[in-house]
């Protein structure tokens, strides 16, 4: 039953193919000698050299990797005590607008939330920068930060939680001894989608950002929307491959803490 | 919700309070807040300053002035203008075909992955996940450079003697429809994935011993059981497609008109902040259709 059938294996391909080959040729473009796009002037790493050279794009990648690593540090923060409030605490005082709020931002139009936030911060007359980008991030980022370990803390075996309390633990030592580490796959893996989505949002740093704040995708945007660019290429290539890796070695992390558990 | 012996509240390590007070207050703040300001100003007059409207934030106790000089003027331009009217359609209409194409193409994806053997399993989920950790802006750049005039298609056509002239897809409504398919893709592999995973091989079997088709066993029994993952998909797809701002405006062309990219030439270039606000008003209360729709399908499929 297990073996796998050849339409099967052709949709797998297909699929898989459809997903890659996109990304495969910007990668491959990037280390094209030639301007022209399209015509291959042989292998060359000029692009790559002339990244290091690109001053704005180096400003921008610092700002950007500074916000999503605040960002992801404050939303995770909240969407732990968002998950435990919704896991843990049954019925309290306004739950039903709490999670209505938490499930929000994941289906609301950026451009919306963008907006809203930037006629708040022009409203309390807030400078505009790196701290309002940062609030506009941690605000979408903690929704998703909030579900990841929310699903973690539900499938959570109580029963050690409960044996450690009868037998006399306080209930902070219960949380850090035994909570705590048990989530900590969850909350690593929330911390890493927040800093991704961090990392790649345009839309809500076009808004909430002010004239000496450019993140890296607001840069790329800007330079993407006259044309393709060899350099925008050798950038991506350099983003995709660090994400890759980043995205792999915690799958990998986590499978093993998997593995180590059971 | 568990009830009774369990832990939670009484003595927590933080305060209760905190626990729940600190994520509320900063929801509350950013994201409540700002949309009442939103439709504050959705309601105010166009004004040519800086803030381009006029009212200025003077706090709480202006309520009741407020109300007085309530202004519908920006919803009576989005209704009297037609340009707001065919966005919001052809926004509906887009992110419905972008949904429509990525179900035909995930479904057998997911069912591919969901029918190999188990152990190549979670080597195909990160596959398929991870270009949804890619950079979202970069993908769709990446088909700027296959779909331009003289492009990686065009080339590659061109070189297998398929094509004389040009497909001329960039800047067009299929150039948005696969950009949107691309980009969502994992959206909908996922939750179908995750319904077929638990799919009990032997039911199939069952069907098979007592005689029905291949076809049939699809029908009846892979489609139901796959249905909360395929309603799941076509609302995580259907939802962001509709207010979408980058893939049309780099991938669209000047006709391809979406509600997203208009609010955005609203507030960017026109600063009409008024009528941004409005037109995102609109789009919210748009939204709560398909939004009211998947809840009332998931319930009905809960057991």
């Amino acid at each position: 039953m297990n073996r796998l059938r050849a339409p099967h294996l052709l949709a797998l391909v297909f699929g898989i193919a459809f997903l890659y080959l996109p990304i495969l040729v910007l990668v491959l473009y990037s280390f094209n000698a030639s301007r022209l796009v399209t015509v291959w002037g042989g292998f060359s790493t000029r692009w790559y050299a002339a990244l290091l050279q690109n001053q704005a794009l180096l400003d921008a990648a610092w700002l950007s990797l500074k916000v999503a690593l605040v960002s992801a540090s404050l939303a995770t923060i909240l969407g732990l005590l968002s998950a435990l409030a919704l896991a843990r605490f049954g019925r309290f005082a306004g739950r039903t607008l709490f999670a209505g709020m938490i499930a929000a931002p994941l289906v609301m139009p950026e451009v919306i939330t963008g907006l809203a936030l930037l006629l708040l911060f022009v409203g309390l007359d807030a400078e505009r920068g790196f701290w309002t980008v940062t609030i506009a991030h941690v605000t979408l980022t903690a929704c998703f930060a909030t579900i990841v370990i929310q699903a973690r803390l539900v499938m959570l075996d109580r029963s050690l939680e409960e044996a450690a309390q009868d037998l006399g633990a306080t209930p902070l030592r219960v949380f850090l001894a035994i909570t705590l580490p048990m989530i900590a796959p969850a909350i690593l893996a929330g911390w890493l989608l927040a800093f991704t989505l961090s990392l790649d949002d345009l839309v809500l740093a076009s808004f909430t950002s002010g004239p000496g704040s450019t993140t890296l995708p607001m840069r790329i945007y800007s330079s993407v929307r006259l044309g393709v660019t060899p350099e925008i290429n050798a950038a991506s290539t350099l983003i995709i491959a660090l994400v890759a890796t980043v995205v792999v070695l915690a799958s990998l992390l986590i499978k093993r803490d998997a593995l180590s558990r059971t | 919700m568990e009830t009774g012996t369990s832990l939670p509240g009484r003595g927590w390590p933080a305060p209760r309070w905190l626990v729940v007070g600190l994520p509320y207050a900063w929801l509350l703040a950013f994201f409540l807040l700002p949309f009442l300001i939103v439709l504050r100003i959705a309601l105010s007059d166009t004004a040519r300053a800086l803030p381009p409207y006029a009212p200025h934030w003077t706090g709480w106790a202006e309520v009741w002035g407020f109300l007085q000089a309530l202004d519908l003027e920006s919803f009576a331009t989005l209704i009297a203008d037609t340009l707001y009217l065919d966005a919001y359609l052809s926004s509906l209409r887009l992110a419905a075909t972008a949904t429509l194409v990525a179900l035909l193409i995930a479904f057998p994806l997911a069912y591919s992955m969901a029918s190999a053997p188990r152990r190549w399993q979670p080597a195909l989920l990160i596959l398929v996940i991870l270009p949804f950790w890619t950079s979202f802006l970069i993908r769709v750049y990446a088909w700027m450079a296959i779909l331009r005039p003289e492009g990686v298609l065009d080339a590659l056509l061109r070189g297998l003697g398929i094509i004389d002239e040009p497909l001329g897809l960039m800047n067009t409504e299929t150039a948005v429809l696969i950009g949107m398919v691309y980009s969502y893709l994992p959206f909908m592999v996922l939750p179908i994935y995750t319904s077929l995973e638990r799919l009990d091989r032997s039911l199939l079997e069952a069907a098979a011993d007592l005689g029905a088709t291949p076809f049939r066993r699809f029908i009846s029994i892979v489609i139901p059981l796959a249905r909360p993952g395929i309603y799941a998909g076509c609302f995580l797809v259907f939802i962001p497609a509709i207010g979408e701002f980058v893939i049309p405006d780099l991938l669209g062309g000047p006709e391809t008109l979406m509600i997203g990219k208009v609010l955005w030439t609203e507030f960017f270039s026109n600063r009409d902040w008024p009528l941004a606000s409005a037109v995102a008003i609109l789009l919210l209360l748009i939204l709560a259709v398909p939004l009211f729709a998947y809840q009332h399908f998931a319930r009905k499929e809960a057991p």
